[in-house]
């Protein structure tokens, strides 16, 4: 009886305001660099600024020896460990601090501790380590070239994962008399969330406890890692993630500088702070993406792809991180590369290589950007050359909606939607037809016009299945809630999920509002806590609204039950004629309120009746969607661009977004999300990059030289809807946090390549800076001559 | 990062600020708007013992007209220049260089001597006065000299400045009314420094210049020739093989777009 306790539209589909904007636009959050402790410590580290070398001495400076900390100091810290069970797979382990050997510029060699992070840099600067260098590998495609210099010396070579499945496309070589194939490269960057990573550690004596405030996504997880690399036992763990500005995936890593924080406040008994600069985020914490691609489509003359062949390389950088591994992106790139497309022959070979760069992490999308990327890019490859309009390619060769759910050729179930209805509402709000037209002529400036398009599917919130096939540290099992309602009738919720940035304490409330009719103003959501919250393995995966959303609806019903037995008592009915429905129990004979339930309860558990449910008015329960194989979203997005063939340079003149994230909770969070996701991708396809040159040094240390996508980057963006529910999730709910940065480098690129078509130059790696993109003409005019 | 240990010293006067330099200890760096120090302290990658500040020297903010000259404080900030005080044909000329140069917050405290003095081959003003030409105003223990704007930066962040000397003031010459000028950048993101500037003064003795390179920003004789001719436009190939025949070390895409920037500059300038 209680579903639907919400009838006044502050529940599932309502543009609720974020109750969390309250703090954050009066600049009143709290977060972990806010924190004061009296007699705290900042760290600053000695950081390797060779890319690949033996350490052959390190002196402390004079005097200060017992404020510096190198490996062998730090005696119970252990190397970080990163176990995964995908056959062959070549755990690196990674020290928190140096031994022996540095493989990446940045790589920290030495810690050392001050009353303040100027004074600490100063004994960094003063600490003086003497390197013996070693040829460093610093190109993905060369790491697996013989003869490469090994990273790792008890390695035969450089790949720390292979994946590969096989396929004979003799089954279609007589129909696929179209072969098109093209080589692509998604370039390394960094993932900047406003916030970098902080982390604020401290010993509690009372407790016995290591108290750490860190800005991350996975606060369990984190105390899985804090205890198992530091050797205590979980209870003497505390983690609490306070606000955090932004993660993007790069807050779901244990950080060395995390562990040695933790090592020291249990060492010397001293608060201990460590704030990231934004140089050490762009160096040396947040690197991510940076795949090579290889794709061959083979395809009917109608533009039916029949096969698909596909070699990836994956630049893992120089260690394995906790707990995802360093082979996620590479195994992910694997099982999602034919994105929403119906195949007959798949063969694909993943290689994951180490190099000496920092470690790969996942980042918003994880691996899906850089293989939406290159299948799109190939799509439409394939439809110049076939002479056919690309949005026709995509939607001809799409699953349909009638063979929905559907097991793709890499083995993804494909639950519900709609996909080639995305390509012709985007194609429509585009104006492609007007498009076609208006590209008979040049721009009056000069410029060139082009249209461009990119379809994803992307798996969301997949579970205990998917990840005990992989076999990593963190298997998501069943997402668990806890509810509580109050004294005076407001609600506590508590999840394990952390939102940073994702409005989750207003659409967690949205959830609860809707089975319980409470005002979401009274539910006061608590995340981020591993002393307050159930287990969970944190924010991830576009996986909180369906899995803590789906536990919280499933926590709240039973809550209900359990004040519909006390509230029909209270009403002297039965209790089938009772229901829950806008926070009260209401009968034909009248209602009480939730507060007078938690009266009863807490201050007059006297008036109870006797079949009264002694669990009371708390109650943690447990949800897992079933199959937990996966809520599909989709999306097309399209976009026109303007090519500035003298100059290479490239603006985005409009960009239109078709999504489908099934039941939406708060279709205004869906849309920013989106939004910001898209502004993430022009990122990827226009301006970011994490160079290195030949020796392995960064080239871009500052925003100097790291662009990032700003206000004036950003278009108009109109976006769209389709509802298509998930069939196997909590009201339909599939995941979306992702999604907006998957299809965007593809869209830009398609388009770039739809205006350079006359030319004949393509582009085929990100970012399209105007270098590459004249490059790219220069190169084709010069083939032409 | 933070910055590594220094002194500030807050000066006066000049001469207190002259003296400062000449008797410090140790490496000492004029601190004007600091929106290029700043930073580069904090990545220790300057490291001064010693910073004097100007900011409370009078008389170094001052916008002045003398005759046919301007004098521009050194400093003025971009900020003011972007809000129009400076008069007349230069005036605007300046104004459509400052309002490009970075974000607002910087210009509110980044100053046209600072550039000027910190000669980073990608600011802006380096390149924009060269095309104005004139005089730099400039002080030292021997009292105050003056020098052609033509000449003064000899490299990447290198100038004739001596070690005890202080850039004082800025002096350009008040164009015509019916002057035209023309100021192209190409830069990766609005507000970002320059991957290549074309400035273009075209008087009575048209100036063009090609800037963010990676040296000094350099007049292009043979551009300056065919617009003292009287021509209206150049095209990029033309651009591209005068620029080629000075041998300023760019490679193909180097080349293309300070050629872009220099025809587009003149397109700007006669549109």
């Amino acid at each position: 009886m209680a579903d639907g306790g919400s009838t006044d539209g502050k529940g599932i589909g309502a543009r609720v305001l974020r109750k969390e904007d309250n703090r954050h636009l009066a600049g009143r959050g709290n977060f972990t660099g806010d924190i004061r402790r009296p007699g705290q410590k900042d760290l600053a580290f000695v950081r390797s600024p060779v890319a690949h070398a033996r350490i052959v001495s390190i002196t402390k400076p004079a005097g200060f020896e017992g404020a510096v900390f190198i490996a062998e100091d730090a005696v119970g810290m252990r190397n970080m460990r990163a176990p995964s069970k995908l056959p062959g797979y070549k755990g690196a382990d990674y020290p928190a601090l140096a031994i022996g050997k540095v493989r990446f510029v940045g790589e920290p060699v030495a810690v050392c501790v001050a009353d303040t992070r100027a004074a600490a840099e100063d004994l960094a600067q003063a600490t003086v380590v003497e390197y013996e260098e070693l040829p460093p590998v610093v190109d993905m495609v060369s790491a697996v070239a013989p003869g490469a210099p090994l990273i790792h010396e008890d390695w035969d070579d450089n790949v720390a994962l292979q994946t590969f499945s096989d396929a004979d496309f003799s089954s279609i070589a007589a129909r696929a008399t179209v072969v098109v194939s093209r080589e692509y490269r998604m370039a390394r960057q960094a993932m900047n969330p406003m916030e970098g990573k902080a982390v604020f550690a401290e010993w509690d004596d009372r407790t016995d406890q290591l108290m750490m405030w860190t800005s991350t996504q996975v606060p369990h997880l984190i105390r899985n890692g804090l205890a198992q690399f530091l050797g205590l036992d979980q209870r003497q763990v505390r983690v609490i993630a306070p606000d955090v500005g932004g993660g993007f995936g790069y807050k779901v890593i244990l950080q060395p500088e995390e562990l040695v924080a933790g090592w020291l406040a249990r060492h010397l008994k001293l608060p201990i702070r460590w704030v990231e600069d934004r140089r050490e985020h762009l160096v040396t914490g947040a690197n991510c993406r940076e795949h090579y691609y290889k794709v061959t489509v083979h395809a009917t003359p109608e533009g039916k792809i029949l096969g698909l062949d596909c070699d990836v390389i994956v630049d893992g950088g120089a260690y394995s991180v906790y707990p995802f591994t360093n082979g996620l992106e590479g195994a992910m790139a694997h099982g999602n590369l034919p994105g929403p497309y119906k195949l007959e022959i798949y063969r694909c070979r993943t290689r994951t290589v180490v190099s000496n760069k920092p470690p790969l992490l996942p980042y918003r999308g994880v691996a899906r950007p850089g293989v939406c990327f290159a299948m799109e890019m190939t799509i439409d490859a394939l439809a110049r050359q076939i002479g056919k309009e690309p949005s026709a390619v995509r939607a001809m060769n799409m699953v349909e909606e009638a063979e929905m759910p559907f097991m793709s050729i890499a083995k993804k179930h494909f639950d519900s939607g709609n996909y080639a209805k995305s390509v012709d509402m985007a194609a429509e709000m585009i104006g492609l037809a007007d498009v076609r037209k208006r590209q008979q002529q040049p721009l009056p400036d000069g410029r060139l016009l082009g249209v461009g398009m990119g379809s994803y599917v992307e798996q969301t919130a997949h579970g205990t299945s998917v990840f005990a096939s992989w076999g990593v540290a963190m298997v998501p099992g069943y997402e668990q809630a806890t509810v509580r309602l109050t004294p005076d009738g407001g609600l506590e919720l508590r999840i394990g999920v952390q939102s940073h940035g994702q409005g989750m304490e207003t659409s967690m409330a949205q959830m609860a509002h809707e089975v319980l009719g409470i005002d979401p103003d009274k539910v006061m959501v608590t995340h981020g806590d591993t002393g307050l919250t159930p287990y969970s393995t944190g924010t991830y995966a576009s996986r909180s609204m369906v899995m803590a959303g789906g536990a919280t609806v499933r926590a709240c019903k039973v809550l209900a039950q359990r004040m519909e037995i006390i509230g029909a008592h209270l009403l002297q009915c039965d209790r089938a004629e009772v229901k829950v429905r806008e926070g009260k129990v209401v009968s034909g004979k009248g209602e009480v309120s939730f507060a007078e339930i938690g009266r009863v309860w807490y201050l007059n558990p006297d008036e109870l009746p006797e079949d009264v449910d002694q669990g009371g008015v708390e109650v943690t329960m447990g949800y897992r969607p079933e199959p937990d194989s996966g809520a599909f979203t989709y999306a097309t997005h399209a976009c026109t661009v303007a090519v500035d063939p003298d100059i290479g340079e490239v603006e985005v003149l409009d960009y239109v977004i078709v999504e489908d994230c099934g039941t939406m909770v708060n279709p205004m969070i869906v849309e920013g999300q989106t939004f910001g996701g898209a502004t993430q991708g022009i990122g990827t396809a226009l301006l970011e990059e994490s160079g290195f040159d030949a020796t392995g040094q960064p080239t871009a240390s500052t925003f100097a030289d790291y662009m990032m996508p700003g206000a004036t980057d950003a278009p108009h963006y109109r976006i769209d809807h389709i509802v298509s529910p998930s069939p196997f999730t909590e009201y339909g709910i599939k995941g979306m946090g992702e999604g907006g940065t998957i299809p965007t480098p593809a869209a830009i690129g398609n388009a770039i390549n739809d205006a350079l078509k006359a030319i004949g130059a393509e582009v085929g790696q990100t970012p399209f800076t105007p270098r590459r993109v004249r490059e790219a003409i220069v190169k084709a005019k010069g083939a032409a001559a | 990062m933070k910055p590594a240990k220094f002194d500030h010293q807050r000066v006066s006067t000049l001469d207190e600020a002259l003296q400062a330099l000449g008797s410090a200890d140790g490496e000492a760096r004029i601190l004007g708007g600091g929106q290029s120090l700043g930073p580069m302290m904090n990545l220790r990658l300057a490291q001064p013992d010693l910073l004097i500040d100007l900011s409370r020297v009078s008389g170094l903010d001052r916008i002045e007209s003398i005759g046919r000259t301007l004098r521009i404080g050194a400093r003025v900030t971009h900020a003011r220049i972007e809000d129009g005080e400076v008069p007349g044909t230069t005036g605007t000329y300046m104004q459509t260089v400052a309002s490009g140069i970075s974000y607002r917050s910087v210009r509110n405290r980044g100053t046209i001597g600072g550039s000027v003095a910190h000669a980073d081959p990608s600011a802006d003003w380096p390149t924009a006065i060269l095309a104005l030409g004139g005089e730099l105003v400039i002080a030292g223990p021997n009292g105050e000299r003056q020098t052609q704007i033509d000449g003064f930066q000899t490299g990447p962040f290198t100038t004739g400045l001596g070690f005890d000397e202080i850039l004082v003031a800025i002096e350009v010459p008040q164009l015509d009314e019916n002057c035209r000028f023309g100021y192209y950048k190409v830069n990766r993101k609005p507000g970002e420094f320059a991957d290549a500037i074309g400035a273009v003064v075209i008087g009575a003795a048209p100036r063009a210049v090609c800037g963010a390179t990676e040296s000094a920003p350099f007049r292009v004789p043979g551009i300056e020739h065919k617009l003292a001719a009287g021509a209206t436009s150049v095209s990029v190939a033309e651009a591209r093989d005068i620029l080629a025949g000075m041998e300023p070390g760019f490679d193909d895409y180097e080349l293309q777009i300070h050629a872009v920037a220099l025809s587009r500059a003149i397109g700007r300038a006669f549109a």
